[in-house]
């Protein structure tokens, strides 16, 4: 019987009714005293402040992260740009100044027309930038008739700068402009409206590092729109750096060693999986994208039959050929099916059903053991080596090696290859797999197909005795004073799978290619550093009859030449996969690149050394 | 069902300062649309114009049956509002990185703002039921916090701490003018400030930036800083009589940010002056007295409690929002009544004025 509504006296009720009435007084109070000062008190000085309507937000752009190789040498950083603009409001009489400014700097008047129309919505009191990037003669002509010229003004503008032009394009990426959907998205917090952002490579990865905190200032404006004075000023905060774990000279070596030839290189440190170059040919210049890439531009990459945007170490695949050899000779002595010792005789091809197998050599090799039969890349032994180990034995080893599966490489769009199976080849096709098959696939022809980066971790991964690294691009990245906000430390991804003797043998068969009297790649050859390699020749296409002679190919239909090496041979620096595309065969199109980039690592190791010593 | 008495018995006041506030706020959403060269916003004027036609016919639907029927329906109705909200988190639309918005068809509804006469609802049938003498004790406010909290997480997801924030107000002060038991009271006050401190922690980066920028305005000089400099100078040269209609310079200028939504006072006050601002909120504090006599008129308590609750809601969100343009608390954003655009801010406050009427016209009917 406690409810007070139920009782005839409401005057508790009433009373905090009063209570509530007095609340609302008292805070309309507050808000009529705070009108009152605003609007009165300092009415005037706020009606001076909104006549001369000064005060003005300008931004900062901030300032992109610079990007070093791994030796601290700097490949990207921001240039100015001087930006050309307008703002309507201060641009009065329009026509007028439009007109005069056509005459000064030589730009037909309905140019800058169409820019305004199109930015219509823009405050009459923000800039609008009629032209970005500007020459010093028209910053020049702007400045001078600065008096004639209101509302029109130069701004500065970092605008991205990447010092070599074409190298190192693929993994360093370009910019483009953000887009209205990725400025919806919040997930560029610091960007707006007219930003860049990384499209590519590793301005793209990295974007939230690399993009810094944009900046602005509140000003105070006079009626001619010219800064009278600076109220408060945010700083733009500088991108943080990026070091990369690239030798900006390997990379560029690489890349004059393929010039002219579509192609990839990579070069690795074999301990670490620290990448030293990644050349893919043809390339592109990044500096082409700043400030955006016209139509044209952007067309002629793409229709490019040498695919200059792909970046062909991770995006393009390629039968491995000779090369996988060293996958069914590791998988041959690791499953007893073979030892040192045993032989296989080569009568220049193989006959398996009723179909005949051709070695390279017509001749034939005659009988040989495993070793040489790695350095004179023999068809027919690999044939009969592959036929007892079965397709899927030898699938096992390969991805084990890190063939047919992605490295693991900070990059976008990597592509895992292909290493078949019976299994993926019924559920491919529907049919069955058959016996001939697997010997195309023990000499990497037929279905298998890998990137010259899983090329380049495998023979990491032999050369440093057995730990398959992941591949790094990016040693760390630190703040501009010197904090470190990202460090990659090196990564075991897997062993390979083999003994130490069984690694040994390989060795010496590598060995063997590049030094011993019959090797395939003798033309790798150097007096002073002892190459270990394998060459491969990738046929673009299957011979329909066995007087097919590769000389009378087109160049398209030419096969793809390999060469993958590491060096020196007793304690490896250094690991490289190259592939020169239709460049015929491995030994003379692949092994001079490869050789000339070791040679060339090599010199500049001895170099840093011996200043050390 | 209809009444004649209940004719005589219209609460015209009522109305005819409704319709002010509401000629106030169209009038100003014109210059507001009118300036610049955004063109969108020129059909805002007559967008705002469609929902108040909405709004009539949804306040007329509000008072022609008996407001207490909406006693036995508390429950549905919430559940159907909480029901909403779960659906906006579900299949809302994201603008600006936050879902707020249902889409039904070509419109779309902003449970939030609905959530709010559901809970006011809600929350007077249950304290119509309880009151007594002494106040409320803990155990009694578990269910008023439990009918709270689940909206307000709901909303806070969004995220939309503003509207979050407004819940509890409404809810808060419902609950303190009910009366809670003294010592209950002092637990609440000072688990109060130990929790508050607790909430910090919760917030989002930017959120916890406006209430710092709020504290010193200079921390933030591109965002909200700037927002207020703008605000404050639109409104103070405005001065006594203001510059005149549509000739507002900060407005026109589009100086002022979101001016047709959160900032629609600034234009008011730039163009109208000492004049019109004291004039607007002297028709707002008319519609508060008059929720007020409405709740003391009526005999019925869960219809009193309920006019109270109205009447709150319309208080702290013509405070805040006139609060935070003159730089007298952070910037959230909360609509001011009847003036801001917004289809769902119009609806939630006709339909608060059609039950206050329906509560008025029926205040001589006992039960």
């Amino acid at each position: 019987m406690n409810n007070y509504f139920k009782s005839a006296d409401s005057n508790w009720f009433r009373q905090r009714l009063t209570g509530v009435l007095l609340f609302i007084v008292a805070a309309f109070a507050v808000l009529l005293v705070r009108l009152f000062y605003l609007q009165v008190i300092r009415g005037d000085e706020y009606r001076r402040l909104s006549e001369s309507n000064c005060i003005r937000l300008q931004y900062i752009s901030p300032q992109r992260g610079l990007i070093f190789d791994r030796n601290g040498e700097l490949l990207v950083d921001n240039r100015p740009s001087f930006d050309l603009s307008i703002i309507l409001k201060d641009a009065r009489p329009l026509t007028q100044t439009l007109e005069k400014l056509s005459g000064y700097i030589n730009v037909p008047v309905e140019q800058f027309a169409e820019t305004i129309t199109r930015n219509k919505s823009v405050p009459s009191y923000k800039p609008i930038l009629l032209q970005a990037d500007v020459g010093r003669d028209i910053m020049a002509a702007v400045q001078v008739h600065q008096y004639d010229l209101p509302g029109v003004e130069i701004t500065v503008t970092p605008c991205r700068h990447y010092i070599y032009e074409q190298s190192a394009a693929h993994l360093i990426g370009y910019l483009g402009e953000i887009n209205g959907e990725e400025l919806r998205s919040g997930k560029f917090p610091e960007t707006r409206g007219g930003d860049y952002i990384g499209r590519y490579g590793v301005e793209k990865i990295y974007e939230s590092y690399l993009h810094g905190t944009g900046g602005g200032r509140q000003v105070e404006v006079n009626v001619r729109g010219q800064v009278v004075n600076v109220l408060k000023t945010v700083d733009a905060g500088q991108g943080h750096e990026v070091y990369l774990t690239i030798d900006s000279a390997l990379q560029r070596k690489a890349e004059t060693l393929l010039a002219g030839r579509a192609g990839a290189v990579v070069a690795m440190d074999p301990d670490t999986g620290e990448i030293l170059a990644m050349a893919s040919s043809p390339s592109f210049d990044q500096n082409e994208f700043v400030g955006g890439i016209s139509k044209d531009q952007w067309r002629s990459l793409l229709s490019n039959p040498d695919k200059p945007l792909q970046n062909k170490t991770i995006q393009a695949v390629y039968p491995p050929a000779s090369t996988y050899k060293i996958i069914t000779a590791i998988a041959g002595l690791e499953e007893g099916i073979i030892d040192e010792h045993t032989e296989f005789t080569c009568y220049g091809s193989y006959k398996f059903g009723d179909r005949r197998f051709r070695c390279w050599r017509k001749q034939g090799h005659g009988a040989l053991a495993v070793e040489e039969a790695l350095s004179q890349s023999c068809d027919v032994f690999f044939y009969q080596l592959g036929q007892r180990l079965g397709v899927d034995k030898l699938a096992e080893y390969a991805n084990r090696c890190g063939l047919g599966v992605k490295t693991g490489l900070h990059l976008e769009n990597e592509e895992s290859g292909l290493i078949p199976t019976s299994k993926w080849k019924k559920r491919k096709t529907g049919i069955s797999w058959q016996a001939g098959e697997t010997l195309s696939v023990a000499i990497g022809q037929g279905y298998n197909l890998v990137t010259p980066m899983q090329m380049a971790v495998f023979m990491a991964a032999v050369a440093n005795g057995g730990n398959r690294p992941e591949p790094i691009l990016v040693r760390r990245i630190c703040s501009v004073n010197g904090d470190v906000l990202l460090e990659n430390k090196p990564r075991i991804v897997d062993r390979l799978p083999f003994s130490k003797t069984t690694l040994d043998l390989v060795k010496k068969g590598l060995w063997q290619v590049v030094n011993g009297k019959t090797g395939t790649a003798k033309i790798a050859h150097l007096k002073d550093i002892e190459i270990s390699g394998k060459t491969g020749t990738a046929q673009v296409f299957s011979h329909k009859s066995k007087d097919d002679r590769d000389d009378d190919l087109s160049d398209h239909l030419k096969p793809h030449a390999w060469f993958v090496a590491y060096a020196p041979s007793d304690h490896p620096r250094i690991a490289v996969s190259v592939i020169i595309e239709h460049g015929e065969h491995g030994a003379s199109a692949a092994g001079p690149v490869a050789r000339d980039l070791i040679q060339f690592y090599m010199g500049e190791q001895s170099a840093v050394s011996g200043q050390a010593s | 069902m209809f009444d004649r008495r209940l004719v005589q018995c219209f609460d015209w006041g009522l109305l005819a300062i409704t319709v002010l506030i509401a000629v106030f706020g169209l009038v100003t959403l014109y210059s507001a649309s009118a300036s610049g060269s955004q063109s969108i916003l020129k059909t805002l004027y007559a967008k705002q114009l469609i929902w108040y036609g909405i709004g009539v016919a949804v306040m007329v639907c509000c008072f022609v049956f008996n407001y207490k029927l909406l006693d036995p329906w508390a429950n549905v109705i919430y559940l159907a509002c909480v029901g909403l909200l779960v659906a906006v988190l579900l299949f809302g639309k994201y603008v600006a990185g936050s879902r707020r918005w249902l889409m039904l068809g070509p419109i779309s509804v902003q449970p939030s703002e609905l959530i709010k006469i559901a809970i006011i609802i809600v929350l007077a049938r249950y304290y119509s039921k309880e009151v007594n003498t002494t106040g409320f004790t803990l155990r009694e406010l578990v269910i008023p916090l439990l009918l709270a909290a689940v909206p307000f997480l709901l909303i806070v997801r969004q995220p939309d701490l503003g509207t979050g924030l407004m819940l509890i107000l409404i809810v808060g002060s419902m609950t303190l003018f009910i009366k809670i038991e003294k010592r209950s009271l002092m637990y609440l006050a000072g688990t109060g400030l130990v929790f508050v401190p607790m909430v910090w922690f919760f917030l989002k980066g930017y959120q916890k930036q406006r209430i710092l920028t709020f504290l010193n305005p200079d921390r933030d000089p591109l965002g909200a800083g700037y927002h207020i400099i703008q605000s404050k100078i639109a409104i103070g040269s405005g001065m006594i009589f203001g510059k005149g209609f549509l000739e507002g310079t900060q407005n026109v200028l589009s100086f002022l940010p979101e001016q047709h939504t959160d900032f629609i006072f600034s234009v008011l006050a730039e163009e109208w002056g000492l004049f019109g601002t004291v004039s607007l909120l002297f028709l707002f504090f008319l519609l508060l007295a008059k929720g007020l006599s409405i709740a003391y008129k009526c005999r019925n308590p869960f219809g009193s409690i309920l006019a109270v609750g109205i009447t709150v809601m319309i208080f702290w969100q013509v405070l805040i929002n006139t609060g935070m343009v003159m730089g007298l608390m952070p910037v959230v954003g909360i609509p001011l009544p009847f003036v801001s655009y917004g289809g769902s801010s119009i609806i939630t406050m006709m339909i608060g004025i059609g039950i206050l009427m329906n509560i008025s016209m029926r205040r001589f009917v006992m039960d």
